[in-house]
């Protein structure tokens, strides 16, 4: 258990938190490890603040409940923060990924959160410039991928070009837009 | 060829659904098992399966449409939750007293009301009485196996039992696990290629007549033939996991122990729960405490002289129920537990504890205070309720 790591994805309902948590965990899964994902299930409305959570661990995973303290999470929508507690559980020495123009040191004092690692990365700027709509899960998923740790650079793109190929097999335009969407967010996402 | 996958549990089960290729299936949505026959459905569309897909008016209608199927000979399967189950329970033991083997996927959810989506075992432990056989799932894996194997168990001849699969709603159903899938060919070889109905409506060859009214002369012997056929089902069960454990390599049994044998401390739960449970017996056992859990995988039929053997040497013993009977007396796991465990010379002290109704949390803390607890056991009352407000 104790190199289990848990994430909470913050959205709003529509935003792709919960398809988010799902490519995630199956891009970890894809490079060996053991994984979770699952979303948040009360009244969902189109716009509402959702949240959706992966584990990922080298070794099987049998716990069950809910995640409480995850030692990351990635907020794909700012407006969020003031009205959810997007930090609520995270311990100490966590780290927080947010989608937006603003600097980390800026959402740091805006959240208030000395004791936290915050990232930061235009997902919204990058998805609509590589994929023509804003869609900031996808650029995350690079963003978490390099903040985490967890997923070897090289084998992600190489897993996500082939997921996205066999997905997309007449738009070969799609999957280029989304493979440099999670390139760019991983070169460009920033902390501290 | 074994393929890792990543499904949640109502993905594993709709997996299963399109290897076992049913001659029918008859269903109507209902959260949180909806998409499992959704998903199914567009394998029909898809012409992945050979399936005849009723789309019902009702879960009364699909059990019924089901029980038609079954006694035509086919090889039948369905799914629901909740008001779902509840909604075919007049039609349960029907299935089962005509012995069809209809399998069905049933993810567990409160009952209403108040009206509530999350789970709970509310569904399925009403359902007790009704001659199904019935399988908890700890995990998407344990789903996906069990639905497979619940189709050999069903059509033995020896039973000839309906039988019910369950996964825990949302937590497992909506949870993307990693999975081993096995390889369609093996599936089918396992279960057979078709069902081999002894007595159906469709065998022209030997006509028979099937639902008759059955007064004092014979309906005893009939009920008692269930009877008799669920006794027989705790060896069926057993047979089909060793050959499934032979060929695949994953091994079930009736009850499940983690660290059990010199456990001391004892948890005994159904399902989900028992994954976190897991990790609290891990810790325990790291701080000195002789912690263990037993998973109750099968509880129709009972498998009471199993958990009184594997009980036996304990000190105190929690059981979990993730229902209430309202009986005032403690919730359905516990009071077959304790009866099962009567006739034992020296017995462990037992406790019953009432959870996660309606979806409410079990977490760590939980299970650390339950472990606490059966460490000063005679403090205890008899039934509590974890993590209610007072």
């Amino acid at each position: 258990m104790d190199n289990t790591v848990e994430i909470r994805w913050h959205g709003r309902g529509g935003q792709g938190a919960k398809t988010a948590a799902l490519l995630f965990g199956e891009a970890a899964m894809s490079l060996g490890k053991n994984i979770q994902a699952f979303p948040e299930y009360g009244p969902e409305r189109m716009g509402a603040p959702v949240a959706s959570f992966n584990r990922i661990s080298s070794q099987p995973i049998n716990l069950h409940c809910s995640i409480t303290n995850p030692s990351l999470v990635v907020v794909l929508d700012p407006t969020l923060m003031g009205k959810v507690d997007v930090t609520d559980g995270i311990p100490k020495g966590g780290a927080i990924i947010v989608n937006t123009m603003m600097k980390p040191a800026e959402i740091k004092k805006q959240l208030g959160v000395a004791e936290l690692k915050v990232f930061t990365v235009d997902a919204s700027g990058i998805s609509k410039e590589t994929i023509g709509r804003e869609i900031p899960n996808t650029p995350m998923l690079g963003a978490l991928a390099k903040v985490s740790g967890l997923l070897d650079y090289d084998m992600m793109i190489k897993d996500m070009e082939k997921k996205l190929s066999e997905k997309f097999k007449n738009k070969p335009e799609i999957v280029k837009g989304n493979l440099e969407a999670i390139k760019r967010a991983y070169n460009e996402v920033h902390g501290e | 060829m074994v393929k890792v996958v990543a499904k949640t549990g109502n993905e594993a089960m709709a997996e299963a659904m399109r290897q076992i290729n049913p001659d029918v299936v008859a269903a109507y949505p209902i959260t949180p098992a909806t998409e499992i026959v959704m998903i199914f459905a567009k394998y029909v569309a898809d012409g992945l399966v050979d399936t005849e897909f009723v789309a019902v008016e009702s879960e009364h209608s699909a059990m019924s449409a089901c029980v038609g199927a079954s006694a035509a000979g086919g090889r039948v399967m369905t799914g629901t939750s909740s008001q779902g189950l509840v909604y075919m329970y007049e039609i349960l033991p029907i299935a089962s007293s005509l012995r069809l083997p209809i399998v069905m996927c049933d993810v567990n959810r409160a009952i209403s009301g108040p009206i509530n989506i999350h789970c709970d075992h509310s569904d399925t432990m009403a359902a007790q009485d009704f001659g199904w056989i019935q399988m908890f799932s700890e995990n998407s894996q344990e789903a996906y196996d069990g639905l497979i194997q619940a189709i050999r168990i069903a059509e033995d001849p020896r039973l000839r039992l309906p039988t019910m699969v369950t996964t825990d709603g949302f937590i497992i159903s909506h949870c993307m696990d990693k999975i081993e899938l096995l390889d369609d060919a093996d599936v089918k070889n396992f279960i057979g290629a078709e069902r081999k109905a002894a007595d159906s409506l469709l065998n022209l060859d030997k006509p028979v007549t099937i639902g008759l009214i059955d007064l004092q002369d014979y309906y005893f012997e009939h009920r008692c033939q269930v009877a008799d056929a669920m006794k027989n089902a705790k060896q069926v069960i057993l047979e089909v996991a060793d050959e499934f454990a032979k060929k695949f390599g994953r091994k079930y049994g009736l009850i499940d122990g983690y660290l059990l044998d010199d456990a001391e401390y004892v948890v005994v739960a159904l399902g989900s729960t028992c994954g976190t449970a897991k990790v609290v017996v891990d810790e325990m056992r790291a701080k000195g405490v002789k912690a263990g859990l037993l998973k109750i995988r099968v509880f129709r039929p009972f498998p009471a002289e199993e958990i009184a053997a594997a009980l036996s040497k304990a000190k105190a013993v929690a059981i979990l129920d993730r229902s209430d009977t309202w009986s005032a007396q403690g919730g359905h796991v516990f009071t077959e537990v304790r009866s099962g465990m009567f006739d034992l010379k020296a017995r462990p002290k037992m406790i019953n504890y009432i959870y996660g109704l309606g979806g409410r949390e079990i977490n760590l803390e939980h299970l650390r205070q339950v472990f606490g607890d059966l460490q000063n056991v005679d403090k205890q009352p008899l039934v509590q309720y974890l993590g209610v407000r007072e």
